[in-house]
Formats: C-alpha cells, structure tokens, sequence
C-alpha cells in the first residue's frame, strides 16, 4: 500500500469526507506519522512522554471470555411469569413519596454522599466502577428493587416510581456510576415485567443471590440519527431459534456481563433478545465516550449469535421494545434530575464564596439569574420526570409524558451543565472541579438509549 | 400516599365545566371585545350570577379569585394531603383562559382585588366586604416592580384614613365596585410601614381619570384612578395596623404568594389555547408529532411543538406545584415565584411560535392565534415581572438579602 494511499484524507479524525488534501497537506501528514513511529524512540530523539492510561483507550475487539457462569435452566417454558401490580392511585394530587419510597430515597443519598461521590473523581479515570463500591450497591438492593417480591426481589408493586427516585438520588452522587450501579437491576426490572415464568426461573435468582451478575440492556447503536425504534441489527429465524447480526453501542460494563437484552429486528418489528454473554458470535470492545465513564461503556458486536426460541423478551409485535424505550428515558430523566441537582448544589455556596470587584459574585444579577434558571429549570425537569414516572407506575399510558420529560432534561439539563461550568469560570474548565464532569455527563441525555430502565 | 400530578379525582368535574363555560361563552366572544376595547361585555354578569351560583353550592370546590384564602387548620385531618382550593382555583382558571384571559380578568366578583381580601382580611372583613367586586392598585407612574417605592399615603384622622395619590395599571379600575389601594402609612418607615386599604368606589375624592389602551388583554379594562383626600373607615385596612420593622415587607407580600400561581395558571391555560389550535392545524397540513422517535427525525415544525409543549407541560406542573403547597399549608414563596417565572416566560414563548408555525394564518385576525400572542405577554409582566421571580428565586435558592443581592 502505497503512502499516498494511507494518506487519503477525509473521514478520519473528525475530518468531513469532503476536504482534500493539498502537496503541503500530504507533507505534514506524512511528517506526522513518522512522528508516531517508534523509530524516534529507538534513536532516542524523543523525551520520553507519561505512559497513557491503558485502560480508557480502545483496545480492539476481545471475544467474549468471561462466561463464567451458566444460566441453569428452570421454570416452565412459553407459561406468562409473575407480574408486579400497578400502584394504587388516591386520586389525589400528591407530591410526597411514600413512606417506603422515602426510607429507600434516604439509603441511597447517604450512599450516594458517603460512597458514589467521594469515588466519582477516579472511577471517571479509570473508566470502571470501583469494584468495592459495586458490592456495596448490591448491600442496599439495587439490583432487586424492580423485582417483584413472589421472585424474590423487594417490590410489591409496579416501582417505576420507587426506581425513577432511586436514579436520582444516585446521580446525585455520580451519573457514571449510577449507571454502573443500575445496568445490572434494569435486566432484572425488564425480566420481572416481560419474562416467562422460564426466563424468570432461569435469571432472577441469580439478581436475587449474592453474586449478581453484571447485565446489560444493549439498545443503542453506532449510528448517525439513530431512531432506537429501527434498529439495524436484525434477528432471524433459523431453525428453533434466532440468529442475530449486528453492532450495539453505549452498552455498560459490557466487557463484565454475563447477560445481555439485546434489541434487534425481527420481521418488522423491534424485539429485545436475552443473551447469555457465553454464546459464540459475540465479541466486545472498551468505548469510552464524554462521560458517563465510569459505567465502563462498551461496543458489542453479534456476528450470527444463535440463541433459542425462548430468547424472545416479551412480545415480537413491537408493544414491548417500545415499553422498555419509554422506561429507559424515564431512568435517564431521572438522572439528568439528580445531575442538575448536583450542580445546583455545587455552584450555590462557591457563587457566594468567590469574590470579583470587592464582593461575593452571587451579589451580581447575571450571576444570580443563573442560578435562579437553574432552580426553576430543574424543578420542571423533576415534575415532569415524576409525573411520567407515576403513570407509569400506575400502568397507565405514558407515552407523551415521558417525551416532553425526556425532551425538557436534554435541553434544560445541558444547560444546566453548560452554566455550571461558565459559573465557575476557568476553575470549571479544570477537574480540580467536578462540574465540568456534570457537564460531560448531561449531554448523555437525549443520546443514551436502554443500557438502564425504572 | 404517592406521587401523582394528575389533576385530582374531584377537581375533573369542575375543570370540565369551566372548560364548557371558556369554550362556549367565551370563545364566541373573544374576538369581539378584542375590536371593541372598553365596551362592558355584558355577557359576563350571567356568567357571573352563575359562577356564584355554583360556589354557593359548594360545585366550585371552592375556586375562584377568593380560592387562595389558606384555610385555618383542619384539626383531625390535619395529615391528609389537601387538594383544595387554591389547586381547585388554578385549574380553573386556567380552563378559563384557554377560553379567553381578556374576559377572565374582567369577571366580575373574580378581580385580583379579591384574591388580596381573601389572603390577608380577617374573618369580619372577609364577611363585609363577601360578594363585592375588588380590583388591585398597586402600581403608581413613578414605579412598578419596585412596590417598596409607594408614594400614596394614608393618614389617620379620626376613624378614617384619608388617602392621596394616584394608581395606575389598574385591572377592572373602571368596573369593579371597590379597589384595594396599596398605601404607606409613614413613608420615613420604608416597606413596613405600606398597608392595603379596602376603598368603595364612590368615595368622595376617587375618580377614574382614564382607561389604557392595550396590546392585548383589551377585554379587560386597564385604569388611572387618582384618590384626593379620599376618606376610608379605618377598619378598611386589611391586616394588622402595627407598623412592624422587624416584620417588615413580608405581611404584604404574602398576598403575592397566592395570587403569582393564579397569573402562572392564565399564562399556562391562554398559552393551550395556542398549542391545542396549532396541533390542529399543523395535523392538517400533515404534521403530528410522534412521541416516541427522536425529535430530529421529524420535521423541524413537530420538533418544535414538542420543545414548546414540554415547557409549557413544566410551567403547568410548576403552578400546580405551587397551589398544592398553599393548600397544604406549606411555604411556597419560592415555588410562586418559579412557576410565574416558568410560566409567564413560556406563555410568550408557546404563543409567539405558534403564530410563527401558522404563518399568515397564524399572524391574520383570521384566527385567535395573533390574539393569544398579544395577551401572553401582560402575563410575564403584572403580578411581578419575570426578573423579579427572578431575583426573588435567586434571593431564595442564595439565601441572600435584597441589600446583597439588589
């Protein structure tokens, strides 16, 4: 291959396909790669540079290794499996939490401050989630809080709610590691919704055990204007089972799980898959992104994965991939609402203790409306966060709710970011702080499809 | 209990009606006290024979301009959730403004002067002054925002305060039977020293000078009233005489915590209003908004419809919010303020972008859409401006004084 070839300019490194490169272009491209060579290095005509941390960096495609664990099979194939009840509704315009709602609430925010803060700084580094924390969040119940209690799990009714406050009280702590913390229980939420009494049988009592396995729910994918209702990865028949084919992005701790929800398309329709991370055809790569870090983000590829006839999650006519959408933005909400939260809480008392011209610039209008917008912005976030997320809990129709929730915490959250970094002003721009981590986390609303579920 | 935002169980009755009432009575109407500015709209009194009619009846759950009276306690239920009044007033109102917020603001018995009765009077002026129409002075040619800066006095001379000065920007100044006159007593005292004062329109010495012409809301008259030497009963003072420093502003303030959701929920019903016309008429020209795929992959107009909707969806459960929290008893200076904040700004945003999204049609007399874009933006002005909610949610989410944060 010649040089020039390897020069070709466009669709690499940010560069639009249509910019050209002209003699001087080619010269300076040329010089570049031989500044990256090793052979400077070997003559020593370079210093030497900081080793880079290896473990934030795309490493390549692995084949899946760590299957450790073997799904026994249990309970009766094609029977309906239990499903959580709806919550009662009073009727009554209401916004306190229930008392259990509230005990939970509670536990989470001194974890949240105690634990999930303080680990936030390194785990964002490290792309990785501190495994003593994970065990921690396994303590407090996380993964078995959507898990109805007949299965084992703590719920006695639909926790849409209970989860959606859970998730923010967790971001408040850290977003990364909210999700990190989360992936596993979404798995187990979406298999007591939709699961057979089979799957429920064969999966739950793993969540339920003191060894839970890290899941993900893989809906996203690498894609331009990616509408998660069409996915490109296809499911097929063969056989008594399925064949998948495809590649799913933004997929947490993907390189650890041992189980996936896949979504796929199937005749049409969009279908979420169970797959157990031993089977062949799938393979695994580190995707570190903005933020969102420490939930150790990951790309998943599926090269004709088989899997079995019961590996269908729910219906195949679309009802259900479209429930979990739905719930899948309501958690995000949720977060981006603990997110803000964090910011609101972080600028208010540094606004007031940094001096320009003499006084506290809290005293300044520009400053102060700010904050003020902040405030009022993410207390509409919240409401409109906790009225989809009752609806849901309710098991009535949520479909616009969540929309105009989802909508409003995109735009008002990244503001909310954007203005917590200019508010600190440089001191935002440098990690000393940690709203600039805020500001990475929030841009992950509105893009962040599936990977966590209330 | 649970969270639930829905509106309550035994609200819908009543927010149905008001919704028939805006739909059928003030709708047809609308347009004509646009054209027609400072004519009566004499419709309105059967109207409002029949809105006393039903909260005689106790149908009304209490709603309307005297719904933001907190209720002494309730002893045993002391622990229930309350949806009550103020909740009751808020979404009626803003049925009510879907219809028209011009005809709302001139119903008679309903004025903003009512409200301040209901919040501050006590139990014997509640009584007196029952079944009178009461309009709200506050604003004078010197100032607005800053109500601290009140130049009318009143001076006690006997039994009776005798007023001077002169009001403007004052809502049904012309119609309504008496005016709750902001006033100080001594103006050396600063803001604890400002009082309101009930004065019955035929005082000698009250004169309505001149009636505003308006960029909207002209249904609703808009006055100069000058008081010259204008004798009032002194048990016409609402709350306490005492010129309290320590208290200051606060005891008069505390009428706005009551009344700013009340202008929240007009903002929230007038701006419906705009998106339920446009949803249609953008479904007519083959534009519906899917909730559930990504906005980007619509078009540009259902994109922003969504983007409008879910802030006017905030602004709704913000004033919401706020009128639970009266009803419950709660403090709710901070959530008032954010829900007029959201509210009024989202109000001129909805309807403005919907004449936008319309285009000529939007933009015609032809259709109510202009109408709506003219009467949101008084909403963002009266019962404080946007930069006030602002600076008093600032204040408050900074815990800074006014002296720090001016």
């Amino acid at each position: 291959m010649s040089l020039i070839s390897n020069l070709k300019p466009g669709g690499k490194h940010g560069v639009p396909s249509n910019e050209s490169r002209d003699p001087i272009g080619y010269l300076v491209a040329g010089l570049n790669r031989l500044a990256q060579t090793d052979l400077l290095d070997k003559v020593r005509l370079r210093k030497p540079t900081e080793q880079a941390v290896f473990s934030v960096t795309r490493t390549g495609f692995k084949t899946m290794t760590n299957a450790s664990r073997t799904f026994a099979k249990a309970g009766q194939k094609g029977q309906p499996g239990t499903r959580p009840t709806a919550a009662a509704s009073s009727g009554v315009f209401d916004l306190t939490p229930g008392e259990d709602e509230q005990m939970l609430v509670d536990v989470v925010t001194e974890f949240a401050d105690e634990v999930v803060r303080p680990a936030a700084f390194e785990a964002d580094k490290q792309c990785a989630a501190p495994e003593a924390l994970l065990k921690s969040s396994l303590e407090i119940g996380l993964p078995i809080l959507g898990v109805p209690e007949s299965l084992g799990g703590v719920s006695e009714e639909r926790s849409a709610m209970a989860g959606t406050l859970v998730a923010e009280a967790l971001a408040k702590g850290d977003m990364g590691l909210a999700v990190a913390t989360l992936a596993p229980g979404s798995v187990a939420t979406a298999i007591g919704l939709w699961g057979t009494d089979a799957q429920q049988q064969t999966y739950l009592p793993a969540f339920t055990g003191d060894e839970v396995p890290a899941a993900a729910l893989a809906l996203s994918e690498p894609a331009v204007l990616f509408d998660v209702l069409s996915p490109s990865t296809t499911a097929r028949k063969s056989g008594d089972g399925y064949v998948l084919n495809g590649t799913k992005s933004l997929v947490a701790r993907g390189d650890h799980a041992e189980l996936f929800v896949v979504g796929a398309q199937l005749d049409g329709k969009p279908v979420l898959f169970l797959v157990e991370s031993s089977t062949e055809g799938l393979s695994i790569e580190g995707d570190p992104a903005m933020g969102v870090r420490a939930a150790s983000l990951t790309k998943l590829v599926l090269d004709d994965v088989k899997v079995p006839a019961d590996a269908v999650l729910g219906e195949t006519d679309g009802s259900t991939y479209t429930e979990c959408v739905r719930l899948s933005r309501l958690a995000w909400c949720a977060l981006a609402v603990g997110t803000g939260q964090a910011v609101l809480d972080y600028v208010t008392p540094y606004v007031k203790e940094r001096e320009a011209f003499g006084e506290p610039i809290a005293n300044r209008q520009s400053v102060a409306f700010m904050v003020a917008n902040i405030a009022i912005e993410l207390q509409g976030m919240r409401l409109l966060t906790y009225r989809a997320a009752a609806r849901a809990a309710a098991g009535k129709d949520f479909s616009r709710e969540v929309a105009l929730a989802r909508k409003a915490c995109t735009d008002k959250g990244m503001q909310i970011g954007l203005d917590g970094v200019q508010l600190l002003g440089g001191h935002g721009f440098v990690k000393e702080h940690p709203v600039e981590r805020w500001y990475r986390d929030l841009r992950a609303i509105g893009i962040m499809e599936g990977t966590v579920l209330v | 209990m649970a969270i639930n935002l829905e509106v309550p169980k035994k609200h819908r009755a009543l927010v149905d009606q008001a919704h028939q009432v805006a739909m059928n009575m003030l709708r047809p109407i609308s347009r004509k006290y646009d054209i027609a500015e400072h004519e009566y709209p004499k419709e309105l009194d059967m109207l409002a024979a029949m809105i006393d009619g039903l909260s005689e009846s106790g149908a009304s759950e209490g709603a309307g301009a005297t719904g933001v009276r907190r209720d002494a306690d309730d002893g045993d239920k002391k622990n229930a959730v309350k949806n009550g009044a103020n909740l009751a007033s808020v979404t009626s109102v803003a049925e009510m403004c879907w219809g028209d917020t011009g005809l709302l603001l001139s119903m008679p018995r309903q004025g903003l002067g009512n409200s301040a009765i209901a919040s501050v009077a006590n139990d014997e002026q509640l009584e007196r002054f029952k079944g009178r129409w009461a309009s709200m002075a506050i604003t004078e040619p010197s100032f607005g925002s800053d109500s601290a800066a009140i130049s009318t006095t009143a001076v006690l001379d006997g039994d009776e305060y005798v007023i001077n000065g002169e009001k403007i920007f004052v809502t049904s100044g012309e119609r309504s039977d008496c005016i709750v006159v902001w006033a100080t007593l001594d103006k050396s005292l600063g803001r604890a020293a400002i009082k309101s004062f009930v004065v019955e329109k035929d005082t000698p010495g009250v004169k309505v000078e001149r009636l505003e012409e308006k960029l909207g809301i002209r249904a609703s008259d808009t006055a100069v009233i000058t008081f010259t030497d204008a004798r009032v009963p002194k048990e016409n003072l609402l709350g306490s005489p005492e010129i309290n420093v320590e208290q200051g502003f606060a005891g008069a303030m505390a009428t706005f915590d009551n009344t700013r959701p009340l202008v929240a929920a007009m903002a929230v019903g007038c701006a419906r209003a705009s998106l339920d016309l446009t949803r249609d008429l953008l479904k007519e020209a083959g534009i519906e908004v899917d909730y559930d795929r990504p906005a980007l992959l619509q078009s540009a107009a259902a994109a922003k419809f969504l983007q409008l909707e879910a802030d006017w969806e905030a602004g709704r459960l913000l004033t919401l919010q706020a009128a639970w929290m009266a009803d419950n008893r709660k403090p709710n200076s901070l959530e008032a303020s954010m829900a007029k904040a959201k509210a009024g700004r989202v109000g001129s945003d909805v309807t403005l972008s919907c004449v936008e999204l319309c285009a000529s049609i939007g933009y015609s007399e032809e259709e109510l859409l202009e109408k709506w874009a003219r009467d949101s933006k008084i909403l963002d002005i009266f019962e404080g401006t946007q930069q006030i909610q602002q600076l008093i949610v600032a204040r408050r989410v900074l815990g800074l004084s006014s002296a720090e944060l001016k």
